[in-house]
């Protein structure tokens, strides 16, 4: 099932999209629309743009609003249009541009678009069949509406916090920006959701995503256990809790002189016997305390330093694929830098070199999934307001004085 | 919006062979917005034939740690899986269950799957054979790497696919190793990959009339995940370091603690006018005037430090206490919540987020809602999971006209059933 199918239109080429996002999660969920051959718009204030611009990471560490890798990678395909919502002349532009619009996202703070005028009520009477979805950080009511947050009050906030890290240290958040990206998929699936039922209703509708609730959402255990039993699901280090080995190890240094570490997965009792036996260590099935999977779990101390030995001898790569020839779940343990070296993604064609006006040629992630009668389009990102007269013109007809007015009032 | 609202998908009937985490999470999504979504599963792997108290308190989800006569139906990770879905059994090894899950497929919309990539060509019923019997269906598989390259048969899991995809080093205490996700992260996350991809998929097929196959490799999920960080290293040459909580242009950006036992409150002050308001908030003690605090430049250079002083602030307040005084002055800040102070936040409350079942075998539950929240067509809970094949008789009766005789016969030679099958399981060494 290597092969690709020749490429076909894209999925969604008949649809026309309005990006207002800024940072992550609006600006993921317009990038996935427009990797299917959407038509996405990103409507960015004129002069200054997206707040992603000013992020980074940059070239050598030198801030360039056309060069930071957040807004590169969160933006391909994409339009550029400048647009200053709140003056009069912008609010105008936009509203003719939504009476053409099948989508438009937005992740502003609640009750800002209402402020400029361009709230869902507003914009359903100009456009009846318009999907419109609104992400932000805890939903558009309730008692948190207004609070703010960046990712590690969204991993605290959504119980995802608690749970990672060492019992006796503080929990931890991760860097980057996972609680918006999953954000984002939600919009992306009632985006689509919503298109569906637009086939058969004949109109559009308001979807609404929390942050918050999509990353407490995104619980095994931890709720789960709650309702069940009252347990509290406790973070247990660089582990798994209730079944052992699956942690990451030390283990014998690669060619590359960094320390080794690798991954092991073992949940199943007969992973653990084939582990066991691998590793010449089977009389310890006979010990109650390791008997299986579970009992390890509660001994895993004492069980880590009786297999350090053998981890010592062997690599990283040894060790992968002696396990995976047994059917035991072991993986490397890969900074961002590696992964674009390793053999899988590059089989699978999974990085696409994009060139960009500014930053050049890059490997850019790909989507992690292929259609074979519609496969996804790689574009770089739009330069800020790149196609802003384009846009005006070829969908509202202004002609070149009118833009030579908007531009010089600020407006565009 | 009207009285009885149709669900988006209603009308839409999947087909889920998906165990554990990753497809479950998308078919739950299916499910919640109509979709009929009937889970199938071979008895060998529903899960072992006992579960002992000692294993289900451990477990901590079967209800008040007692596993009861059927576990299988007990357990309440499945239970949360299922809400919404129908179940039947069926031997996928035996020519008649194949036969009948063909007979599925051809009224079916979509195939779902998360097998390593061997199974379903060895079942003969992979995407080629089932796209000829119905050239409509929409096929996704979702192993770990992807169903072809050279880890392709590699063993996989959350956990492990977590480090691999290098998620995990983007978690860490300062200068330590990458830490894994204390959730299994990358299975919830594939599966709303998978859930977008369907319904591209499904909304390509309205206009076409064609389905198609989408092949998901859940490491690949991942590394999408973390996108700006792979190409931000090649624009900087710096692999991004493990900070703890801190923040590469915040400070102070951290977890502190508060009063009480393992309580913490993530506090994340973004700009000099925060600061101000910080300082305030926490009544302008001596130490901020420190030539170390004034910039953020020494803030970011002195975290150790200026962690500990917040910390002194924090230890003898209430979590709760410490966000709404912050919250108030537009700081951003919250609760370190833990699985009982987040299915209790009144904020999540407010919303109505959560969803209660009353499971025949498991008592009243309650269930993370869906995120997703659409004003017409919006998510409904209307059925609790259901119990181990119990949709034999609609699904084998109704839908393919068997025969109550039939089914009969089905159960009797075990193509179809109510309880777990025992597995094989690996000889002992002697």
């Amino acid at each position: 099932m290597a092969t690709v199918s020749e490429p076909g239109i894209g999925a969604l080429a008949e649809l026309m999209v309005l990006d207002l996002s800024h940072y992550v999660a609006g600006a993921y969920c317009g990038k996935l629309l427009a990797a299917f051959g959407a038509e996405v718009i990103k409507i960015e204030a004129p002069g200054v743009g997206d707040g992603a611009r000013q992020i980074g990471p940059f070239p050598d560490g030198n801030p360039d609003p056309e060069a930071s890798a957040l807004y590169l990678y969160l933006n391909t395909g994409k339009k550029g249009l400048t647009l200053d919502l709140a003056s009069d002349g912008g609010a105008t532009i936009f509203k003719e541009l939504v009476a053409q619009a099948d989508v438009l996202i937005e992740n502003f703070a609640p009750g800002v678009m209402e402020s400029m005028g361009l709230d869902y009520a507003t914009l359903s009477a100009i456009n009846p069949r318009l999907v419109m979805a609104s992400i932000s950080n805890f939903g558009q009511s309730g008692p948190y509406r207004d609070y703010r947050a960046d990712t590690m009050v969204e991993m605290a906030l959504s119980g995802q916090m608690y749970i990672n890290g060492d019992p006796e240290r503080e929990p931890l958040s991760s860097t980057g920006y996972q609680p918006s990206y999953q954000s984002a998929l939600y919009a992306y699936s009632g985006i689509m959701a919503a298109l569906i039922a637009r086939d058969r209703d004949g109109k559009g509708q308001y979807v609404e995503i929390s942050i918050q609730e999509a990353m407490a959402s995104e619980h095994q255990f931890t709720l789960n256990g709650f309702t069940a039993s009252g347990k509290i699901r406790m973070r247990s280090g660089n582990r798994y809790g209730s079944v052992h080995p699956t942690t990451i190890l030390p283990c014998k240094a690669g060619e590359d002189g960094r320390p080794g570490l690798v991954s092991l997965g073992i949940s199943d009792p007969t992973q653990y016997v084939l582990f066991l036996q691998l590793l010449d260590l089977s009389e310890l099935l006979d010990d109650p305390k390791f008997s299986n999977p579970q009992l390890c779990a509660q001994n895993q101390v004492e069980f880590d330093a009786l297999i350090r030995p053998w981890f010592m001898e062997h690599t990283a790569d040894e060790i992968v694929h002696a396990l995976q020839d047994n059917r035991i779940p072991a993986a490397f343990v890969n900074e961002v830098s590696d992964v674009l070296d390793d053999p899988q993604y590059e089989f699978r064609g999974f990085w696409k070199e994009i060139d960009h006006p500014v930053s050049g040629t890059r490997r850019y992630a790909g989507l992690p999934y292929h259609l074979t009668e519609a496969p996804p389009v790689y574009e770089r990102a739009n330069l800020l307001g790149e196609h802003t007269d384009e846009v005006l013109a070829g969908k509202l007809g202004y002609d070149e004085g009118r833009l030579a007015e908007l531009h010089e009032g600020g407006v565009i | 919006m009207p009285s009885d609202p149709k669900g988006p998908l209603d009308g839409v009937r999947v087909l889920d062979l998906s165990r554990v985490w990753a497809g479950p999470h998308c078919t739950r999504i299916l499910a919640d917005l109509g979709a009929e979504v009937i889970h199938i599963s071979g008895r060998r792997l529903v899960g072992r034939r006992v579960v002992t108290r000692e294993t289900a308190k451990i477990l901590g989800t079967f209800p008040d740690n007692e596993p009861g006569e059927r576990h299988w139906n007990r357990n309440v990770l499945n239970n949360d899986m299922g809400r919404n879905k129908l179940d039947i059994t069926l031997e996928l090894d035996t020519e008649r269950g194949v036969e009948l899950f063909k007979r599925l497929v051809k009224i079916s919309d979509i195939v779902i799957e998360n097998y390593s990539p061997r199974v379903m060509p060895n079942l003969g019923i992979d995407y080629p054979v089932l796209k000829a019997i119905n050239p409509a269906i929409i096929f996704c598989s979702m192993p770990g790497y992807g169903p072809d390259g050279p880890f392709q048969h590699f063993v996989s899991y959350g956990t492990t696919i977590d480090p691999h995809s290098g998620l995990a080093s983007m978690m860490g205490y300062p200068g330590e190793e990458p830490h894994m996700s204390g959730n299994a992260y990358p299975d919830p996350a594939s599966g709303m990959f998978a859930t977008g991809a369907i319904m591209t998929a499904l909304f390509s097929r309205h206009r076409t009339g064609k389905g198609q196959y989408i092949s998901l490799a859940q490491a690949e999920s991942g590394a999408a995940l973390t996108g700006e960080a792979s190409l931000g290293y090649q624009l900087s040459g710096v692999v991004p370091p493990r900070i703890g909580n801190g923040h590469v242009r915040k400070a102070p950006h951290g977890a502190y603690p508060c009063k009480g036992d393992d309580k913490w409150v993530a506090i994340s002050v973004g700009s000099e006018v925060q600061w101000t308001s910080f300082c305030d908030v926490i009544g302008d003690p001596e130490w901020i005037n420190d030539e170390r605090f004034r910039t953020l430049e020494g803030r970011m250079g002195n975290q150790a430090e200026l962690n500990q002083l917040v910390g002194e602030w924090t230890r003898d307040r209430n979590a709760y206490e410490v966000m709404r005084l912050l919250q108030d002055a537009g700081i951003a800040a919250g609760v370190v919540l833990n699985a009982d102070e987040l299915m209790n936040d009144a904020h999540l409350n407010e919303r109505g987020f959560f969803w209660k079942f009353d499971h025949p075998e498991a008592g009243f539950q309650t269930h993370a809602g869906q995120p997703i929240r659409l004003s017409e067509t919006p998510a409904r809970h209307y059925r609790p999971a259901p119990t181990l094949g119990q949709h034999h008789p609609y699904v084998l009766g109704e839908l393919l006209g068997l025969s109550d005789d039939e089914i009969t016969d089905l159960e009797e030679t075990g193509i179809i059933g109510y309880t777990p099958l025992v597995r094989e399981r690996y000889p002992r060494p002697s």
